[in-house]
């Protein structure tokens, strides 16, 4: 669904990618872990189409990612960002249905949609119309995630989704997401600075170190077969008062 | 729809004139009291004989009366023989008096006899300095150092002034300074400033008491008053002209200063001083009406709201769209910024008689109430703050909302009506408050080119050294500041959108 090939980015003397080639089937989850700066943003926002690759190439749905092509590739991707990115002068329900009035849904279609995503997301029906400012932190991830949802694109891309939340909260979002990612089929791409969250979510975790792919597999593998020193020592770090995890 | 109602609202408001009254003539006078009591006098002489008569008030300088002279925006006004040959037409080396009326007559316009009086510069002392010193001649400066000089602005530039006298007798004091005149006759009376330029029939020298020193070396020139009128005006109201040229002659200097002594010194308002020798002098009676001070107030406030309201408006409209694209592209954003800064140093007094000439040429109104250059300036001195502020709320957008609104591939216009300009909304709005607050201040200067408002009375107040007056026009202005720093915050609640406003006070 999603194909990275060679892909290079340059910040003036930051080598932000250094050649990074993935590829990304569909209804599978892959999670781009690593410390910060690793360059697991940069690559989300490639494929976004908000960061402008020096080199390669990159196909979402067999489309090539051009400027030309670019409107028609985000019209497959959902983006979810720490803190949901909502306008703030919009209404939750705003929010979400943006998409759907510029695409001109009829109003019982884009009721019927909003009402199945607020189940789905267990967002409250009558929080709909509060501004994210009258939100919770959570409630405004979810809202994020169902304005990503609405349209049903095929591809969804998260970046740090539940970063800013605490963690409660966010123990109830992994679960939500995670239901909903199997249950919706999509190929989703997550970014994450934190490995226990990576195993929750993902069949394929990617662990990026200086804009270089330096290890993929599923966290046991990481765990158990580091393939170089800072794998081990990236797991180890990690290894916090976690329960029932294979980092352990 | 609501959005193009409200904007095509705007522009009617901007674009209709407040109605004024019409008149047939129109009588100006400069910014001293002699030149608006002769001013008054032509007034009552064209309404005796039956036309109805404008008085444009205290203009802010020769070249702003004279040149509305010869647009044809005034019809006549008082003025000296030494300025028309010295300063108007500097540049033509006129030897005589029949010459100058031959320059005159190819620019159509007249001049009259003289009206019996000459009115030069002289330099002035407090008497006590001037005694101290042993100062009698102007050639006596030279032998005191340390002497501060403080000089009218006018006086300063002109070709018959400062620049001549110095060299004429070679004065070199320790410090010189462009004043406004009747700043300088505070200065002087603080000690402030030791020497300073005077009119010889002012009323303040008699007042003051100062020493006027003799000009030894006779530099300054003549001053005979005269009256300066349009050939075209004198055709058309034959009777007002014959009836304003009765004054040939007939003010003699003693009277002269004695009436400026009476609007200076006493206090008698220049209409009634007018009226009174007018009476005397010619036997023709008027009618000397006093509006009362909420008459006046009420006058200066539609005017200054006029003159608001027709700049700021249409400021509003231009200045958004400039921000805009100043947001959108980096150079133009320089570019466009630079330009608009430029404007706010333009000194305010310069820019109006810089714009004189080019709204002359554009056929406009230059002087008088809604005069355009006013409007011109106040509306240019509004761009750059709601210019500023409009890139900057747009460029200050949280980068992650850009984003976001960029995956979701949100067209370029709806993305800028629906989601950009309300983000920046709070900003816009600071930047027209700003600009609004800044353009009551500075419509003050409107009274400059006649166009009324509260500067009418503050500078009449300065120049009569009247705090009442000077207040009359400065508590209004300040008020009306207040009330629109007030009005902005109520128009906040509308126009900011709800979750915008939470957003900013949760945080």
């Amino acid at each position: 669904m999603v194909e990275l090939e060679g892909i290079i980015r340059r910040y003036d003397d930051l080598l932000a990618l250094d050649d990074v080639s993935l590829s990304v089937g569909k209804a599978s989850t892959v999670v781009l872990a690593g410390p910060s700066g690793c360059g697991k943003s940069t690559l989300l926002r490639v494929i976004a189409g908000l960061v402008q690759p020096d080199s390669g190439r990159v196909t979402v749905g067999g489309i090539e990612l051009t400027p030309s092509t670019r409107t028609r590739i985000r019209d497959l991707l959902g983006y979810v960002i720490q803190d949901g990115g909502l306008f703030p002068h919009l209404t939750a329900r705003d929010n979400v249905i943006i998409r759907a009035r510029l695409l001109q849904w009829t109003a019982d279609r884009t009721e019927a949609r909003l009402l199945e995503l607020s189940e789905l997301t267990h967002f409250p029906v009558d929080a709909l119309d509060r501004f994210p400012a009258q939100l919770s932190g959570g409630q405004r991830q979810r809202v994020g995630i169902m304005r990503a949802l609405m349209t049903d694109p095929q591809v969804l891309l998260l970046d740090e989704p539940l970063g800013a939340l605490d963690p409660i909260i966010r123990r109830d979002l992994q679960d939500d997401l995670k239901e909903i990612f199997s249950r919706l089929e999509k190929s989703v791409i997550l970014v994450t600075h934190d490995l226990h969250e990576a195993e929750w979510f993902a069949d394929r975790i990617i662990l990026m170190r200086a804009g270089r792919i330096e290890q993929e597999g599923t966290a046991a593998e990481l765990a158990e077969h580091p393939g170089s020193e800072f794998v081990s020592r990236f797991v180890r770090a990690q290894r916090t008062a976690d329960f029932g995890s294979v980092l352990r | 729809m609501k959005r193009v109602a409200i904007i095509l609202l705007l522009l009617l408001a901007a674009i209709v004139p407040r109605p004024t009254e019409q008149v047939s003539i129109r009588v100006a006078s400069k910014k001293f009291t002699e030149s608006v009591i002769l001013g008054e006098m032509f007034r009552i002489l064209a309404e005796d004989s039956g036309a109805s008569v404008g008085h444009l008030r205290e203009l802010g300088g020769t070249r702003i009366v004279f040149e509305a002279l010869k647009s044809g925006e005034v019809d006549v006004y008082a003025e000296y023989t030494g300025t028309l040959i010295n300063e108007l037409f500097a540049d033509r080396d006129i030897a005589g008096i029949e010459q100058l009326r031959t320059e005159l007559e190819q620019l159509g316009l007249r001049m009259s006899d003289p009206l019996g009086f000459n009115n030069t510069y002289a330099l002035g002392m407090l008497p006590d300095r001037a005694a101290s010193d042993q100062i009698r001649t102007i050639s006596d400066l030279n032998r005191v150092s340390g002497l501060r000089f403080g000089l009218g602005s006018e006086f300063m530039e002109r070709s018959d002034g400062w620049p001549g006298l110095r060299s004429t007798y070679g004065l070199n004091p320790l410090q010189v300074n462009g004043l406004d005149h009747d700043i300088a006759y505070r200065q002087l009376q603080l000690g402030l400033i030791d020497v300073m330029d005077v009119y010889t029939t002012e009323a303040r020298i008699d007042a003051l008491n100062l020493t006027v020193l003799e000009d030894d070396r006779n530099y300054f020139p003549r001053y005979d008053a005269v009256i300066l009128y349009r050939a075209d005006f004198a055709d058309q109201y034959a009777a007002a002209v014959r009836n304003i040229l009765k004054l040939q002659g007939r003010i003699a200097a003693g009277e002269m200063t004695s009436c400026n002594r009476r609007v200076e010194i006493d206090s008698i308002t220049e209409q009634q001083v007018a009226a009174d020798f007018v009476e005397q002098t010619l036997g023709i009676s008027s009618k000397v009406s006093d509006p009362g001070r909420l008459a006046r107030i009420t006058d200066s406030t539609l005017d200054h709201l006029e003159l608001v309201r027709r700049s700021l408006l249409p400021a509003i409209l231009f200045a958004i769209p400039l921000g805009i694209l100043a947001a959108k592209s980096r150079w133009f954003g320089q570019f466009i910024l630079g330009v608009t800064g430029i404007f706010q140093t333009i000194p305010s007094f310069a820019l109006l008689v810089l714009l004189i000439p080019v709204v002359a040429k554009l056929g406009l109104q230059s002087i008088g109430a809604g005069a355009s250059t006013a409007m011109i300036a106040l509306f240019l001195y509004s761009l750059l703050p709601i210019v500023r502020n409009t890139q900057s709320g747009l460029t200050g957008i949280d980068n992650a909302l850009q984003e976001s609104a960029s995956v979701l591939n949100l067209p370029a216009r709806y993305r800028l009506l629906e989601i950009e300009l309300p983000l920046a909304s709070p900003s816009i709005l600071a930047g027209i408050k700003t600009a609004a607050v800044l353009n009551i201040g500075f419509a003050t200067l409107g009274a400059l080119v006649g166009a009324g408002g509260y500067g009418q009375p503050i500078l009449s107040g300065i120049r009569l050294n009247d705090t009442n007056l000077i207040l009359e026009g400065a508590i209004p202005a300040a008020l009306l500041a207040l009330m629109t720093q007030a009005a902005f915050e109520l128009i906040e609640r509308y126009a900011v959108p709800k979750g915008v406003r939470l957003q900013s006070s949760s945080r």
